[in-house]
Order: C-alpha cells, then structure tokens, then sequence
C-alpha cells in the first residue's frame, strides 16, 4: 500500500488518468445535479449512449482517432439524438419516456453496427475504438486531459453565468416562462452544456456507464443537504472522487477496467448516502419512527394506568402487568414500556409485579388527555 | 368611462389538438378590480390566465394588457400558479423561492444581491411567513407554501396580477389573510384576476366576476353579473346545484352553494 500510495504521486500515467477522472467527475457532478432535479436522469444515459454512432461516423469520415474528431462526433450525434426526443414529444403523442427508449437504442444499435463494420475493415488503425464501449483510462494521454479541462471548464462557466436561469427553469419552468426566460432557448442551452460535460468523460468510462456519472454524484449529494448549490458543490466532490477512486483502484488492479471502477465507487457513495445520511436516510427515518412509537406506547400506558386509576380509589392501587398487556395495541412491549417510564419517574412498581402512577405520572397523564382534547 | 382597460381581449380562440378550450372570448376588465374568474371543469379558466401570460400561443385574436400588446406587457404581470404545479421536495428555503419574482427584472445572468433580499424579506412580511424565511420549502404546509407563492409574486411590483387559485388547499384562517392580501393589492390601484372555486364566497371576496365555460358566459360588476339565470348558464345540468336549497331558489340560496 505504501509503495503505491508512493507511486501514485510519482507514477506519470497515473496523475494523468486520476486528473482526468476529477475532470469528468466534477464537471458530470455540477451538471448531473441539474438533470436530476428536472427529472431528467435519464437524458443523461440517452446522449451517452447516442454519442457511438457519432464516434464511429467521425472516424469513418476522416479516418482520424484523435480524442477531439471522435467527441466532436459524439457531441454532435447525442445533441442530435436529444432535439430529436424532444421533437417527437412535440410532434406526436408519444410520451418522453418512450420517446427516450426509442432513440437512446437505436442509435445505439447503429452505433454497434458502424463498430463492427470498422473492425472488419483490414485497418491497422481501427484497433481500440471499442474502448468508447466501457472506457479505458490507460489511454489517456495529456493533451487528452487537457481537451477534457476544456471541455469541463466551458460547461461549469456556463453554469455560473446562468445560475439563477437555471435554478427557474428546474424548478420551476412555467414561472421563468412568464418572467421572460425562455425555457426553449434555456433548455437547448442547458442541454449543450450537458451534452459537452457526458462526451468529456466517454474516454475513460465509456457510452454505456457514462450516465451513472450523471446520476450517481448529484442523488448522493442531495441525501446530505436542502440547499441548491451546496448540492452542486458536494456532486461535484463526490464525482471527483469517484473518478480519482476508480481510476486509481483501476490501476493498482490488474484487469480492472476504469469505467466500471469509478461507477462502482460512486454507486457505494450513493448506497452509503441513501442509508446513512441525517433526515433523508433510511436509518434516520427508520430510527425516527420507532422513536414515535415508542413514544406513542409510553403515551398510551401512561393514560391506560390513569384509566384505571379512575376506576379505582386511591393512586396507590396497582395493576399487574398482565391487566395492561391486555389493555395495550402491542403488548409485547409493554414491559420495557413501563421500565422507560419507571427511568423517567412517571410510574412506579411494587414488589409483585404490580404498576401504578406517581404523582408526576399523574400530572403527565393529565397533560396529555387536555392536549388530546385540543387536537379533535 | 375614460379609466384605462387592466386587460382587454379580443376574439381570443385556444386550442389543444383541434378541441377549442377557449372559443371566441372577447373579455374587458377595468383597472384596479378584484375579479373572480368562475367555472366548471374544463371551462378554460387556467388556460385564459395562460393566454393573458403569453405561455400559450392562442389560435386565433388579441390581448391588450394597459392598452399595450401583452408582448411589451409581461413584466408588469405578477403571477401565482397552483401550489400544486411544482416540485415542493426542491432543495431551497423560502426566502430563495420569493426572491425568483425579481429574477424577471434583473435580467439575464445578474444574481440577485441585498437590494432583491430586503424587497422579498418585504413580502414575506406581507404574507405573514417572515418567521419562516430560512425554512426548507418541502417542509412547509399547503397554506404556507401558497403564500410564499403570493410573496413571489408581490415582489415583482406588477400592475395586474394572476392567481390560479389560490385558495386551494389552505386553512380559513390562511383564506382570510390571503382576502386580505388581495384587498390590500387592489387599494393600491392593482388589477387582480383570480382563478376561484368556492361560488359561496364569491361575492363576499369579489367586485367583479367573469362567467366562463369555454364561451365567456358574462362579465361585469358582481352586483350585476353573478345571477342564477347566469350561473345555470355557465355550468349547463348542474342546475339542481343551486335550486335544490330551501325548495326555492333565490338570492340568498345562491350564496349558500359551494362548486368544487
């Protein structure tokens, strides 16, 4: 662990291919949050998927592998692909969904198509374009790195030019209309820039896991905060280490492909997110609710005693436990029930078993049935 | 009558999918009313506060808003949709929705800064929620979410103002405020239409009313327009609504209807 821990500072390709990866995950962080909070995840795995046929009729139209001819090809081909979605939904009655589903594969489709046919053209410089497939960082040169700063810097930049724009048009869309916002020429803007942050990333995760990029930061970090650039803020952060996380876990393991790495680490941040994060996460709801019904059993023993103490002259008349297991919803708790009341002083026990209020009990339980009266 | 039209309609046809939903409206509402937009279903209340805001492209007349084309007009337009319309689960506190009403005004790519905070801490004021400011929106009641609405549009400083009711939804203590509101706004000289539901309160909340299903049944002052011969008109066999109460109809058992 030292020695790769060393290595990685050292180790050239390495720096390279984890300075790529924080590009990618930033940049798909920032925007993926966007996408998600206008519902719209999935237009994310739509460009992606779109962009192959792109990538493969740029390579056949100039014969060039360089990374900037084949991700203009993509970007060209998923932008298509998405007027076209949002064409067919202004055209016919198709919903967006379906609309979706039906390009995403079959350019897709085309994409897989227009590879097989370069792969059995007998060209020595065809090898290696499925990388596009699941990404292959290893291949990442430099100035690779450097199209995708670019790339990424123009999407973040337009983002934060058009902060307030696109906040409206997330939130709501209608409203930006009428104060003057177009929400054609924003969705079209928006919708570039998205294009721009999926095809920078095609190189090192690949079509088909590329919009996990999209999804996986911006779900993560909306478990952990209500506030909607601290969402964007912490995306981006969580995509930035996914990226570093796979690649570098990419690299120390042999046959490990990138991709798949970095969207593995990011789906574990989601699973941790989702479980564990305050007020959204599983756990805490999970824990609140037994909290209510603890409370709600507490509640209920407390005015079952004071029902009996009614019954009954006298508050030093106890009632065994089996007389209010049979009074209570779940009576399997009943005594840990009275136990947590006896801690906090309300109830107390004689030495057979047998349960009463104590005066503070008493006030409790009287503080409750005037608060009930109030609510109905 | 030399005062200047708030909105004046001319001809006005929307349709979705060859189906008129508004069909040859011709409509003229004097400035500084209170008025109700009233009828069933289907009637194309919504889609007439959707023409007047210009999301929608009407096939076929015109729309005057202060005697100018509604073009020009739009940001002197304050407007409050269903509370419903929107994702409440979005990750922003109140004081950021209410501030979005003065996004129009400052344009393209400014950010809003302290001038837009104090007009929107302002109008949360106005609404009564200044004490629920910094809260998350997802947290916040249907009444409350309604009157972060109604601040959002106050603070864009318009002449005439849309609601699509706004009444939805909210308790009789938030019904009141809100009345309340709407009163205010009209002292001030404002214009505002308001999509409504409840025929009982009607008349109460209202000076003007307009009488809507798919045709503009009527028009006019409340006194004058919200008849029972007119009502029936508007929503067509659902007469036994208003003469069934008491056995006899008149004016009183009309104010006791609710329409939901």
């Amino acid at each position: 662990m030292d020695l790769s821990l060393s290595s990685f500072f050292s180790d050239y390709t390495l720096r390279t291919v984890a300075l790529g990866a924080t590009i990618l995950g930033v940049t798909s962080g920032v925007l993926g949050s966007l996408a998600v909070l206008r519902r719209q995840s999935l237009l994310g795995d739509a460009i992606s998927h779109t962009a192959l046929p792109g990538i493969a009729l740029a390579f056949m139209l100039t014969g060039s592998k360089a990374p900037l001819v084949l991700l203009f090809g993509a970007a060209i081909a998923g932008w298509i692909a998405t007027l076209l979605i949002v064409g067919i939904v202004r055209a016919s009655r198709i919903k967006y969904d379906s609309a979706l589903g039906l390009i995403l594969s079959v350019f897709f489709g085309v994409g897989l198509v227009l590879l097989s046919i370069i792969q059995k053209t007998p060209d020595a410089r065809q090898a290696g374009l499925d990388k596009f497939l699941f990404g292959q960082a290893s291949t990442i040169l430099a100035e690779d790195v450097l199209t995708m700063g670019v790339l990424g810097f123009i999407a973040i930049v337009v983002v934060l030019l058009l902060w307030k724009e696109f906040k409206l048009l997330a939130f709501d869309p209608a409203y930006g209309e009428v104060l003057g916002f177009r929400t054609t020429s924003l969705d079209l803007i928006l919708t570039t820039v998205l294009v721009l942050a999926i095809v920078l990333g095609l190189q090192m995760v690949g079509v088909v896991l590329m919009s996990a990029m999209v999804v996986a930061p911006a779900t993560a970090a909306r478990q952990w905060t209500d506030r909607f650039g601290v969402m964007m803020i912490v995306s981006a952060i969580v995509g930035a280490v996914s990226g570093i996380g796979g690649a570098v876990a990419s690299s120390l393991t042999p046959h490990l492909p990138t991709g798949p790495a970095i969207v593995l680490v990011a789906g574990s941040i989601v699973a941790f997110s989702l479980l564990f994060a305050p007020r959204r996460g599983i756990l805490w709801n999970w824990l609140k609710q037994r909290q209510r019904g603890r409370r709600f059993q507490e509640e209920a023993a407390l005015l079952d005693l004071y029902a009996l103490a009614q019954q009954h002259t006298g508050q030093s008349h106890s009632h065994t436990l089996g007389v209010l297991r049979a009074m209570s919803a779940a009576p399997a708790g009943t005594r840990r029930t009275l136990h947590e009341l006896h801690t906090r002083g309300l109830v107390a026990s004689d030495s057979s078993d047998g349960w009463r209020l104590t005066p503070a009990g008493f006030m409790e339980a009287e503080k409750l049935l005037r608060e009930q009266n109030v609510r109905t | 009558m030399s005062s200047p039209l708030a909105l004046e309609i001319n001809d006005l046809t929307v349709a979705y999918h060859d189906k008129p939903v508004l069909w040859d409206l011709d409509l003229e509402v004097p400035a500084g009313v209170l008025m109700a937009i009233v009828g069933p279903n289907g009637a194309g209340k919504t889609t007439l506060i959707k023409a007047v805001l210009g999301v929608i492209r009407p096939a076929a007349g015109s729309i005057k808003l202060l005697g100018e084309p509604i073009e020009k007009m739009r940001r002197r337009i304050g407007y409050v949709p269903q509370h419903g319309s929107v994702d409440w689960d979005f990750p922003t506190d109140v004081l950021d929705v209410v501030m979005m009403g003065r996004y129009g005004a400052l344009g393209w790519i400014k950010r809003p800064g302290k001038r837009e905070k104090d007009v929107a801490l302002q109008a949360l004021e106005q609404v009564g929620m200044t004490a629920y400011k910094h809260r998350q929106i997802s947290q916040l009641s249907g009444g409350q979410r309604q009157r972060v609405f109604i601040a959002r549009a106050l603070v864009q400083d318009a002449d005439v103002y849309l609601m699509d009711e706004p009444f939805q939804g909210v308790d009789a203590t938030t019904e009141i405020a809100i009345v309340d509101l709407l009163r205010a706004l009209r002292s001030k000289g404002k214009t505002v239409l308001v999509v409504h539901h409840d025929l009982q309160t009607c008349p109460e909340y209202f000076d003007w009313v307009t009488l809507l299903n798919v045709r503009k049944i009527a028009s006019g002052p409340m006194a004058e327009v919200f008849t029972e011969a007119n009502l029936r008109k508007t929503y067509g066999g659902r007469t036994a609504i208003y003469s069934s109460i008491n056995g006899a109809p008149n004016n009183q058992g009309l104010a006791k209807t609710a329409v939901s």
